[in-house]
């Protein structure tokens, strides 16, 4: 047999463009108020915030930080702006929503790259992923909207009213289109308030809502922190709680509104299991484990943190991730080459780094390809953990960063077993290319999304929420329009 | 009674463990070759990258109707691309029919170029064994250096595949020093859990290269089967060290297209696959696409097919 002659020449040294996404498609304002029954409003607060970008530091627009008056302000117009679009004909209601997603398709380019800026995400990933199915979100629930009542036959179903949405900065504008293109399409006005720290594409949407000339009031987005939103759940005209956020905010807003009879959803943490058997399609597998975590670095409630691995299969496993990783390029957000965006706020990266220390304090083996961190901003290189045993916190703990803790398994219910050995239960993979084997698992495993083969797949039609402290209630589906409505029937 | 061995060649080349099988997830594996198409390399890097496929492509004849005087052309076109711009260099090999492997000899001879001829019943590889050996032997002796055999499929698909073993050993055998491609015709395999099992069965009978298609059967080379084929590759060489080189045929015309490929080859197979020795592309009008384009890096502007040779 012959082996192939040694090189002769030097090979060549590849190296892949800069290839960055133009911001000047964004033009962000200085201050941006808030936005009040169709209007722009000054906060009464008298306060602001900055926004900055994750990736620089540098400041992009200053932001109202809204105060309890400016709350009520808020509250009061959706009160009458429920009014009007509650008893819209429900086809007008959808001739809205189209119009929504057709005009975040059609500035799509503008809002993934102020995505990315104000987020630190890579660009691939918010021009690929997040615009996308915002849209679809919009369009989707556009064609719900006059035929709630096929949807729910004989119950009459009734909107509930102001509906207060609160979401998280790991998919501002996807978690919007999450909680208000239900709300609307149900018939419900909307108070909703972004993330501290990504705070901009939301108010572009204002724009958006202005530019499909939505009734005023439907829609009415206020900016704060933490304090901002306490006070709009405190706050006695509200209908419905919608919140996406951490477990811990999740309880403070369940004691707040206990006693109140407000219907509330909550999608909170989780600590998926992403469960690899040694009949998988393993260099597929690797795709799908390095997408499960470092997909948005790690900042994905579903993130397959756990990686679950049949002990047969560990070694060339492993082998195959580290290599992977090599070839993983993090840095500027914008540039569309980036695999591995900016950790979103310091405090999250503070964070992030405690728990992997902790995770080498308790005596797991960390792993990190070699990767150059850029000087200015929030980075955290994509990381793994071997060595993990179950009690460990880098296994309990939901760490929200590009930080993977690989575990084994020997049979598949030591597998369920471990999989389900958590507070939380949002999502889990499985890896197998037998089909039985994936049915059995998905009937075991305490988690509302399950994928076989892949990860972090969504859909609107597909609905999507937790077990346990992962929080209740769905969205998207014909299952997410019920968190919206009452039954009169 | 005596006892059954494991052939020379199943264990020699897998050891220290058995390259797993495995399987290919289709989806993920199309959605990961569509992701790597996204990537954009440096402009300082193309003209290189331009310049590497020049020295990867095999540049190829493959028609009833070639003659000596089709393959002179295509020879003078292989040693000297560009007869405007000297410094673009000439191809890895041309890939002709055996019995004009003589006459393909005689006229790269010296120049570096090598001479590949398909054989082995080729495009469909239905013919006997003996006759397959036998026209391996013919086209080396005539004056090729390396030789395309096409694998049996319909021994393959009929789950024959120790006969698919056996053959490509006999035509190892034949070629002795001579470089052994194989082409798995992946168009007619119908999965990607076949593509890979007959990457592995023609890497462990001792194939030098393994090539995706005949060029006669669409679809020829994709993105997601090369990926499929490479990281076949790159499991073999992980697990024995051992080196297999890759070669897409059939319907790469585009300088964007190889360059698609060679972020393919980059990504799976590192920086060491990024050369002749261990990456061919099979094609014909890519080589004039890809010469306008050097043109266009050089001058900054686009210049008429016609000032480019038709060979």
């Amino acid at each position: 047999m012959t082996d192939i002659e040694p090189r002769t020449d030097g090979g060549l040294e590849w190296t892949y463009a800069p290839a960055p996404e133009s911001r000047a498609i964004v033009s962000f304002e200085e201050r941006y108020g808030l936005y009040i029954g169709g209007e722009t409003v000054e906060p009464r607060s008298g306060e602001w915030f900055t926004s900055i970008s994750p990736a620089s530091e540098e400041p992009l627009a200053e932001v109202a930080h809204a105060g309890p008056e400016d709350v009520d302000a808020a509250v009061g117009a959706a009160r009458s702006g429920f009014a009007t679009w509650s008893e819209l004909r429900p086809a007008e209601r959808a001739k809205y929503l189209f119009r929504i997603a057709r005009i975040i398709q059609e500035r799509s380019r503008e809002l993934a790259v102020a995505e990315s800026l104000d987020g630190g995400k890579p660009i691939k990933e918010s021009r690929d992923v997040d615009l996308p199915l915002a849209a679809a979100h919009f369009f989707y629930h556009a064609g719900w909207a006059d035929k709630l009542e096929y949807a729910f036959p004989n119950r009459r179903p009734q909107p509930l009213g102001v509906a207060a949405q609160i979401i998280p900065w790991n998919f501002p504008l996807l978690m919007l289109a999450w909680k208000v293109a239900p709300a609307l399409a149900c018939g419900n006005s909307v108070v909703l308030k972004p993330a501290e720290t990504t705070p901009l594409t939301a108010l572009l949407f204002a724009d958006v809502c202005r530019q499909a000339e939505l009734p005023a009031g439907a829609v009415n987005i206020i900016t704060g922190d933490g304090s901002t939103g306490a006070e709009l759940v405190r706050h006695a005209g509200i209908d419905k709680v919608a919140f996406t956020g951490s477990t811990e905010v999740g309880k403070a807003i369940q004691r707040e509104l206990a006693g109140r009879g407000v219907p509330h959803t909550l999608e909170l943490g989780g600590k998926a299991a992403n469960i690899v058997f040694e009949d998988c399609a393993l260099d597929q597998a690797i795709e799908g484990i390095v997408n499960g975590i470092y997909f948005n670095q790690g900042h994905v409630c579903c993130a397959g943190s756990r990686l679950l691995v049949q002990e047969s299969i560990l070694e060339p496993l492993l082998g195959k991730l580290r290599n992977r990783l090599s070839t993983l390029r993090l840095g500027d957000p914008l540039d569309k080459n980036t695999d591995i965006g900016a950790i979103n706020s310091r405090a999250q990266l503070d964070r992030i780094t405690e728990l992997v220390a902790s995770g080498e304090a308790e005596g797991a083996e960390l792993y990190q390809p070699a990767c150059e961190l850029p000087e200015r901003g929030f980075w955290f290189p994509p990381t793994v953990f071997t060595n993990v045993a179950q009690s460990f916190r880098i296994a309990q703990e939901e760490i929200f960063g590009p930080v993977l803790s690989v575990m084994t398994f020997r049979t598949p219910a030591e597998a369920v077993d471990k999989a389900n050995n958590t507070a939380y239960g949002l999502s889990a993979g499985v890896w197998t290319e037998k089909g039985s084997r994936i049915l059995w698992m998905a009937d075991r495993l305490r988690a509302g999304v399950v994928w076989a083969n892949t990860f972090n797949r969504f859909d609107p039609a597909s609905p999507f929420g937790g077990y346990k402290e992962s929080g209740f209630g769905r969205e998207g589906g014909r299952h997410g329009l019920e968190a919206y409505l009452r039954f009169e029937g | 009674m005596e006892q059954a061995t494991t052939p020379a060649r199943t264990a020699e080349p897998f050891e220290p463990r058995l390259t797993r099988i495995g399987a290919v997830d289709a989806v993920a594996l199309e959605a990961r070759a569509a992701d790597l198409a996204k990537r954009s390399i440096k402009r300082g890097s193309k003209l290189e990258a331009l310049d590497l496929i020049v020295r990867m492509i095999d540049l190829t004849t493959l028609e009833g109707a070639d003659t000596p005087g089709k393959v002179a052309a295509l020879c003078a076109k292989a040693m000297r691309p560009d007869p405007v711009d000297t410094s673009v260099p000439s191809v890895a090999a041309v890939c002709i029919y055996p019995t004009l492997a003589g006459e393909a000899r005689r006229r790269v001879d010296g120049s570096g170029v090598h001479v590949a001829s398909v054989a082995t019943a080729f495009p469909s590889g239905q013919s006997p064994i003996a006759i397959k050996v036998a026209e391996a032997r013919a086209a080396l002796e005539l004056g090729a250096d390396e030789v395309d055999m096409v694998m049996d499929r319909g021994a393959f698909l009929s789950g024959r595949h120790a006969e698919v073993f056996d053959q490509i050993v006999k035509v190892r055998e034949a070629c002795g020093p001579a470089h052994l491609k194989v082409i798995l015709e992946t168009g007619e395999l119908g999965t990607y859990d076949a593509v890979r099992r007959a990457s592995l069965l023609a890497m462990a009978a001792g194939a030098d290269f393994i090539k995706t298609s005949t060029g006669k059967i669409s679809p020829a080379a994709t993105l997601p089967v090369t990926l499929c084929m490479l990281e076949a590759i790159r499991d073999v060489h992980v697990e024995t060290g051992r080196v297999v080189g890759m070669k897409p045929a059939g319907g790469i015309r585009h300088s964007k297209q190889a360059i698609q490929y060679l972020c393919v080859l980059h990504e799976t197979l590192g920086r060491d696959w990024l050369t002749p020795q261990r990456f061919r592309f099979g094609a014909s009008s890519l080589l004039n696409d890809v010469l306008m384009q050097i043109r266009t890096q050089k001058t900054g502007v686009y210049e008429s097919p016609d000032r480019f040779t038709v060979d």
